[in-house]
């Protein structure tokens, strides 16, 4: 009894609030130093996004992402910034199937656990070259 | 224009979308499309990108402020993100096989009723406390805090609120947009919330859905760095000021005026789409 009076919804919110806070954060800190790295080395090439391209594919999934941010590119990291920030809302419903476990609701944690699925899904898999 | 000017220029734009987003409750998402399509050019589907990423640091940046004060129910929220992101999977998928013209005019669209909700006053529901057998078993009912003590309320017409609320990821994920009028509008009028308890439900599930369609769109190279990295900083800055500056603002006032810039939006989308030039 006392483990559940421990995990009550207000516990939970304040974790999940600070949860998205540090991801948005972090995040945001990875963008802005890749953006610096980019600017340095191709500040004063043309910008054009006039005509669609499409990403080259290595910016495209994580593994790709990850490497590419490693090699200090500015676009890889900017990348990988973006990346963290896709993950923080991913994060958060992982976070509350398992508070929803410790709090022993099997129906929430069933619901965020699709949910769950529905985004990595979206996150992890390849979803076609246009 | 080199890369520097560009990021400086989109970056000052998107603070301002993000500044008004936030002061008028409208979200930043609305503006940004039409603005990197019509003023600086851009394709459509790279602004699409840019302004979800944007909306998912937004949205969690304003969840995390909301869910400490109590309002926000988080089974409510999580049971309709099921509806939520299996729409903006869906919505992800049918930006690739839309034309860029259909995706500018139901933009466009979309703004001419967001303009609307905007100015309307919204019909108050009147609260029904009889306890719905469906929304019960879901253990959706809640209480939030009032002057007079917790408040209790029930939910109502869950699949009602269901439906709609697959529509609005649909639309997230077709448009890059958070969408927050449609699920206010699902949970508030279908299924009787109170509106705060809405509000603050809503701008907690925008994150989750639009990383639901950010994913397909990374995935299919819809998402470039270069244009994302000012819009993303330049409207989480500019949210992020303009949540510190809602305390001391009459936004009535402001509230016409970035709905008559919106309404002016959508038509500059519809004409454009409709003349080849999105």
């Amino acid at each position: 009894m006392l483990r559940k009076a421990e995990w009550t919804d207000q516990k939970v919110e304040i974790v999940i609030a600070n949860l998205l806070r540090a991801g948005v954060t972090l995040a945001a800190a990875t963008v802005l130093a890749g953006g610096l790295l980019f600017l340095l080395r191709h500040g004063f090439a043309p910008a054009n996004y006039r005509v669609f391209a499409g990403e080259p594919t290595d910016l495209r999934h994580w593994i790709g992402i990850v490497r590419a941010a490693f090699a200090l590119r500015g676009r890889g990291v900017i990348q990988l910034g973006l990346l963290l920030l896709i993950a923080t809302p991913v994060a958060r419903v992982a976070f509350a199937a398992f508070a929803f476990a410790m709090e022993r609701d099997w129906l929430y944690v069933g619901i965020s656990t699709l949910v769950l699925i529905v985004l990595l899904y979206s996150l992890l898999g390849v979803h076609g070259v246009v | 224009m080199n890369s520097l000017e560009f990021s400086i220029l989109v970056g000052l734009g998107s603070f301002m979308a993000g500044f008004l987003g936030a002061l008028t409750g409208l979200g930043g998402g609305v503006v940004l499309v039409p603005m990197l399509t019509l003023l600086f050019k851009v394709d459509i589907r790279y602004a699409v990108g840019a302004s979800l990423v944007s909306v998912i640091a937004t949205s969690s940046g304003a969840a995390a402020a909301y869910l400490k004060d109590g309002f926000s129910n988080i089974r409510i929220g999580m049971f309709l993100e099921i509806a939520t992101t299996l729409g903006a999977v869906f919505g992800a998928f049918l930006a690739a096989s839309v034309s860029t013209t259909a995706i500018g005019i139901i933009f466009g669209l979309v703004l001419l009723y967001s303009a609307y909700l905007s100015i309307r006053t919204p019909a108050e529901v009147p609260g029904d406390d009889q306890p719905d057998t469906l929304a019960t078993r879901l253990r959706m009912n809640g209480t939030y805090p009032s002057l007079s003590g917790p408040r209790q309320y029930y939910v109502h017409r869950v699949p009602a609120g269901f439906s709609l609320m697959f529509g609005a990821g649909a639309l997230s994920g077709l448009l890059g947009i958070g969408s927050g009028a449609v699920k206010v509008l699902a949970m508030d009028q279908a299924m009787g919330i109170p509106f705060k308890v809405s509000t603050t439900t809503s701008n907690f599930m925008i994150g989750v859905t639009a990383a639901a369609s950010a994913g397909v769109y990374l995935s299919r190279g819809y998402i470039d760095p270069g244009l994302s990295m000012p819009v993303m900083l330049g409207v989480l800055a500019g949210a992020l000021t303009g949540a510190r500056v809602l305390a001391r603002t009459k936004t009535q006032q402001l509230r016409w005026v970035f709905g008559a810039v919106i309404v002016a939006l959508g038509g500059e989308m519809i004409y454009g789409a409709l003349t080849g030039k999105i």
